[in-house]
């Protein structure tokens, strides 16, 4: 019987599978004969694709309205993989040698490819992922975080499930580091109990024990982290549990992706987030108006953070060359540029400073989308900065 | 923990673990008749999923977008065994694994092309949504006993097509003697393009079930293979009947480790560190499971040595 041989082989498969589809990935690039060369690793396939997506083509209608035909940006799908992600850093410092890199969703990937990339003299720009790890102690001075430190957000969702007069919660991230900071962000700010505490499995799609405890726990409310498709599974499931429980989470819960696949089932959910297509600026107003133009979408929370990481970038390329390392780090922590979130600015760790809105979920015609209702934390920066020698 | 959350747990588990099955029963009814592994298994599944949303969206109704699921999925397994798995059956088993690993990046990048990359929406129907209260006072999702219906007729009717009826006898003979059964004048080319629409067929239906309740996008079907490699290697290659065992026992271990371990690390551990380990011990237990399995069973629990 060849039945060893068949157990070798499919385990040789699937190895061989992760292998292949990092081969097979193509570099995009935009513009000629670059200046200044980006690579972007982000998430384009698989359960975390519409986060990568959105944080693609964000970025790249940034790159566009430039006008600025001396960026060269290198896309590479990573799957939500580290080890890909760590192949592709590599091919995309060595044979492409780029000047900066951008991109990453997840955490885990963060922390894999990160500290390497800025070890090798290259700047890290964060459209998203902002592990604990790399705020504190970790900081360093390639490393930039456009988007938020990971906890921030939790944390604001933490101080309204407070304000609610909620006082009995479950909460419940997915078991990798931004699931970690996400429980760590919501602990620091709540005070009331914890009814329970859970942590799933990053890219789990049921939540049927999970949401068996949820009922038998006796909590008044649920606060969740779940990105992607995890947010979309759970948010089904639980609104068919017949649990009517309030539920509170961060933005990244309740996307504009999100809020399309599950309908109706979130209307009302209140979600913190340091933007909202609703915000109140000239920038927010024609990226939304152009993101929309162009891709035939709302965009995310995810899009907005792309769009402002290329704008940080095309900012600081007006002011030093990169070439001058110096005068290019020293140009991006002017942070010189319209963010679409309005104020923002870069603390010590050079993570943002910036407000944390409270959003609710609404129906505009037959489109699930976010409004802001209230300002949650006001010019808040992280817990974090205070450990960074920068 | 209360007897109630048990036993809630419990259906958890058998429902997960039915869902498995008709994932499983196709991949190991395509291995134990034709010898082939079909990693594109997963993308019967998506291709289910999203005949179902697509349907669901056009029509409004539920049964037609099962009906699509199982057409589509039939449909495009057989499409995919007349053009290229046929010419895979006498070909080494690598060489299998790197054709249909070519069609899972097919069917990705065609639903991507066709669908776009952004989840799209299925929702349960509202004859089917809510909880029903099941004796003794569980409160249970109505769709998920369903599901748990659904899938143990699947496999009643499986067990019945194999063992009493005509073309049960010859994907048995299949099994056994595939030169016999052609020398014996069954049409052997038909029968295999029959045995694999089936198994598709299965998936299909396996993945419009399941995307009503979690979220329909592109690569939603790797995840599940992988898990159904795990069933089927547990139940023993070939068997149906392993298989089924293979799944609740799956099912039902994932389910209840999730469930029990941060429990009983929290009994003498700090609650947050407790969480943390027994959920990253629970995602383990799985394949700890299989590997027992095999020590004991190299061939699994109903596989022929």
């Amino acid at each position: 019987m060849n039945f060893k041989r068949i157990v070798k082989l499919g385990c040789g498969a699937l190895g061989a599978a992760a292998a292949v589809m990092a081969l097979s990935t193509a570099a995009i690039s935009e513009g000629h004969g670059g200046d200044v060369k980006i690579g972007m690793i982000t998430t384009l396939t698989g359960g975390g694709a519409g986060l990568g997506i959105d944080i693609r083509d964000g970025f790249m209608l940034a790159v566009e309205q430039s006008g600025k035909d001396n960026i060269e940006v290198f896309v590479e799908d990573d799957q939500r993989k580290p080890e890909i992600a760590v192949q592709l850093a590599d091919k995309l410092i060595q044979s492409e040698q780029v000047d900066i890199m951008t991109g990453i969703v997840w955490s885990n990937l963060a922390l894999a490819v990160i500290p390497s990339a800025t070890a090798q003299g290259k700047f890290y720009i964060s459209p998203n992922a902002g592990p604990t790890q790399l705020a504190g102690r970790g900081c360093h001075e390639n490393y930039f975080n456009v988007a938020w430190q990971n906890d921030n957000l939790h944390e604001a969702a933490g101080a309204y499930t407070n304000s609610a007069g909620l006082s009995n919660t479950f909460i419940l991230a997915p078991n990798y580091p931004a699931g970690q900071d996400a429980l760590t962000g919501f602990k620091r700010m709540y005070e009331g109990e914890l009814a329970g505490e859970v942590y799933t499995r990053l890219g789990q799609t049921d939540y049927a024990a999970e949401i068996a405890q949820i009922r038998a726990s006796g909590a008044d409310s649920v606060f969740f982290f779940l990105p992607g498709g995890m947010g979309i599974s759970f948010l089904k499931q639980y609104a068919d549990s017949g649990i009517d429980l309030p539920v509170v989470g961060p933005a990244f819960s309740f996307d504009q992706g999100i809020l399309q696949a599950v309908g109706a089932a979130a209307l009302g959910v209140k979600n913190t987030s340091q933007w909202s297509k609703d915000i109140d600026n000239a920038a927010n107003a024609a990226f939304v108006e152009t993101f929309e133009a162009k891709y035939g979408r709302l965009p995310s929370l995810y899009a907005s953070q792309g769009f402002d990481a290329a704008n940080l970038i095309i900012s600081a390329m007006g002011k030093a060359d990169i070439t001058d390392q110096d005068a290019f780090r020293a140009a991006l922590l002017e942070a010189d540029f319209d963010s679409v979130r309005g104020d923002f600015e870069f603390g010590n760790n050079q993570h943002p400073i910036q407000d944390i809105y409270v959003r609710e979920v609404i129906q505009e015609g037959d489109v699930f989308t976010n409004k802001i209702v209230s300002t949650g934390l006001t010019d808040h920066q992280d817990i974090y900065a205070a450990e960074c020698a920068l | 923990m209360s007897t109630i959350l048990l036993i809630e747990q419990l259906l958890n588990g058998l429902q997960f673990g039915v869902m498995l099955f008709l994932m499983a029963a196709g991949l190991t009814l395509i291995f134990g008749v034709m010898g082939l592994i079909n990693l594109a298994h997963g993308s019967l599944y998506m291709v289910g999923a999203f005949a179902a949303a697509g349907v669901a969206g056009l029509t409004g109704s539920f049964a037609l977008a099962l009906i699509a699921s199982l057409a589509a999925a039939a449909m495009f397994g057989a499409l995919i065994e007349l053009t290229v798995i046929r010419r895979l059956y006498k070909r080494d088993h690598l060489d299998q694994v790197l054709a249909t690993f070519a069609l899972i990046l097919v069917f990705s990048e065609g639903t991507r092309w066709a669908f776009g990359s952004f989840p799209l929406f299925l929702n349960i129907p509202d004859m089917l949504s809510g909880t029903v209260m099941l004796p003794g006072g569980i409160e249970y999702s109505l769709y998920r006993l369903t599901i748990i219906g659904i899938g143990l007729l699947v496999a009643a009717g499986l067990f019945l097509l194999i063992s009493k009826t005509r073309v049960g006898m010859r994907i048995r003979a299949g099994e056994n003697d595939r030169e016999m059964i052609s020398a014996l004048g069954v049409d052997i080319s038909v029968l295999y393009t029959l045995v694999f629409a089936l198994g598709a067929a299965l998936a299909g239906l396996s993945g419009a079930l399941v995307g009503a309740i979690q979220s329909v996008e592109v690569g939603m079907g790797e995840p599940v293979l992988i898990l159904a490699f795990v069933v089927i290697v547990i139940g023993g290659i070939g068997s149906i009947k392993g298989a089924l065992a293979g799944a609740i026992l799956v099912g039902v271990t994932d389910t209840m480790g999730r469930t029990l371990l941060p429990v009983i690390f929290g009994s003498f551990m700090d609650p947050s560190a407790a969480t943390s380990v027994g959920s990253a011990l629970a995602s383990m237990l799985i394949y700890i499971l299989m590997a027992g399995v095999l020590v004991f069973k190299p061939t699994g629990l109903f596989g022929e040595a």
